[in-house]
């Protein structure tokens, strides 16, 4: 098991009474493309803090490869306009010569934005520009949160492209987190379908035929991603808690039902 | 000694040396609280200095020191209070700094056998600075010099942006710890000269005239240093004239410099 790089097992978080993740059980191993896909508000941006380590568990346990390397990309970016800085200041600051800085930004693909401020580059070059950042730190596991966020749809599915070459290419273990599911159906090994529990994990293919996946996305998207589904054993309500009517108390069951993997 | 005796006895010399001390050190602390938009919880700072002043009397001990242990436990208490979110931080900052200040005036008012300046501690008194005074500012400047060296890639990447610097494994908690134990110190060096209630006026006016032209973090605070100092030669410059207030003077010639280069250079470069 020396390509396991995280092992996630039960893992609860919890903000005062509200449950944010919810006995989540994720492993990631060298090569992989995990993608968290899930309606606004089910954790997933949790979920990978921590894996980051920036968010503490309240239950369950985290176990990361000694020594592992994290390239971050994060959501947002906000960044302030009063700090001066340059791309090339900004990708420096990770140790990284100036041959390497440049050659990342030329994977990337915005080689001419080297020397401009980092407060006019447009949101695709941003997130472009972060992830050369993840890049030059040579991560063994890339994690990213909405990396194609505010990339037109040309942009979009070149960005992932770019992120299974890097998968390809450095070898490392990539998590991240979208809402473009018909790009992430193609560019991942791996889906997983947060709401604050796992719905259903698997590989695209076999997902998107999930009753699971189908009720908590909603018949068309599904549909228009999958050729058929069969029914549903459970439901959400308007909590995101899950309903099942046959066997109400036995949720956990019904969902494990659904893993694939 | 002998050498620099001339210089040294001299009040105008020792107070425009101390200016530029306070200067050299303003000036990449001014940066931080302009980049972490911290101007008003550096008010609620140098406001509860005066705090420090009376305790220091009442506990008879130095009144750098006991100033800047204050505004360190303030700090500290700023920071944990405002994570509790229970009021929205510049409600949070209006409240202790006035009440910093008010506790301190009070307490002041109850050691009737001491006469204390008021007036020296709430806009400063530089050119009373006499060669202890002098030996504190370098002292203390050269301490903050040299935190702010040793931390400076962390507390850059921490200000750029605080996860980022998390997940590439910089101590972020510990290093806010420092930039507030740096800032109390700054205060503590810094009163002397513009009084508590300028001190902020000090760190963020060269600052922010140096965000108009610098390209780099570091030009800016080199910038930012550059313009301290030309305000209080300047000031004192004024002072002794025309006979102003000088901590008033050194605040009001960083302003006509921050004003010349906003209306004399057009856009920032970065």
């Amino acid at each position: 098991m020396t390509n396991l790089l995280v092992r996630l097992e039960r893992a609860s978080v919890r903000f005062d009474k509200l449950q944010v993740v919810d006995d989540v059980s994720l492993d990631v191993h060298r090569g992989d493309i995990v993608t968290i896909i899930g309606p606004n508000g089910a954790g997933k941006t949790t979920l990978i803090k921590t894996v980051l380590g920036l968010q503490p568990l309240t239950s369950g346990s985290i176990h990361k490869t000694p020594g592992l390397q994290i390239g971050y990309v994060p959501q947002h970016l906000q960044l302030q306009t009063t700090l001066p800085l340059s791309v090339r200041r900004f990708l420096s600051l990770t140790g990284a010569s100036t041959k390497e800085c440049q050659a990342a930004l030329h994977q990337t693909g915005i080689p001419q934005v080297f020397r401009q401020s980092i407060h006019h580059l447009s949101g695709g070059e941003m997130q472009r520009l972060l992830l050369a950042r993840a890049l030059v730190r040579k991560p063994d596991l890339l994690v990213l949160d909405e990396p194609a966020q505010g990339v037109d749809i040309n942009g979009q599915a070149a960005l992932y492209d770019l992120i299974r070459s890097f998968r390809d290419q450095l070898h490392c273990g990539v998590i991240m987190i979208s809402h473009d599911l018909h790009l992430v159906m193609a560019a991942t090994d791996r889906v997983i379908c947060l709401n604050q529990h796992v719905c259903c994990s698997g590989y695209p293919e076999d997902i998107s035929h999930d009753p699971a996946f189908v009720e908590t996305f909603g018949r068309p998207v599904a549909e228009s991603l999958a050729v058929y589904q069969h029914h549903h054993n459970h439901h959400h309500d308007l909590h995101g808690d899950v309903v099942d009517e046959r066997h109400s108390s036995q949720h956990q069951d019904a969902c494990d039902h659904h893993v694939h993997s | 000694m002998s050498i620099l005796d001339p210089i040294l006895d001299d009040f105008f010399w020792r107070a425009l040396l101390g200016g530029l001390g306070v200067a050299l050190v303003a000036g990449p602390l001014g940066c931080f609280v302009v980049w972490r938009r911290m101007a008003y919880f550096g008010d609620t700072l140098a406001h509860s200095a005066l705090l420090g002043i009376a305790l220091g009397f009442l506990f008879q001990i130095n009144l750098s020191l006991s100033v800047t242990i204050t505004c360190a436990l303030l700090a500290i208490a700023l920071v944990y209070l405002s994570r509790s979110r229970a009021l929205a931080t510049d409600t949070l900052l209006g409240i202790l700094a006035h009440s910093a200040l008010a506790i301190g005036l009070v307490a002041l008012s109850f050691m009737p056998d001491l006469r204390v300046d008021l007036t020296g501690y709430l806009f400063g008194d530089l050119l009373a600075m006499t060669r202890q005074d002098l030996g504190l500012i370098l002292g203390g400047g050269a301490v903050v010099l040299a935190l702010l060296f040793w931390l400076w890639p962390g507390l850059l990447m921490a200000t750029i942006h605080e996860e980022l610097a998390r997940v590439e494994g910089f101590p972020v908690a510990r290093l806010q710890l420092a930039l507030m134990l740096i800032f109390s110190l700054v205060i503590a060096v810094a009163m002397k000269m513009v009084g508590v209630l300028l001190i902020t006026a000090l760190l963020i006016i060269p600052a922010a005239t140096a965000r108009r032209l610098a390209s780099s973090p570091e030009k800016m605070v080199l910038m930012a240093i550059g313009f301290g100092m030309i305000a209080v030669s300047g000031g004192l410059t004024l002072s002794w004239n025309v006979d102003t207030p000088a901590g008033p003077s050194i605040v009001v010639s960083a302003f006509t410099v921050f004003v010349l280069v906003y209306a004399l250079v057009r856009k920032a470069r970065a």
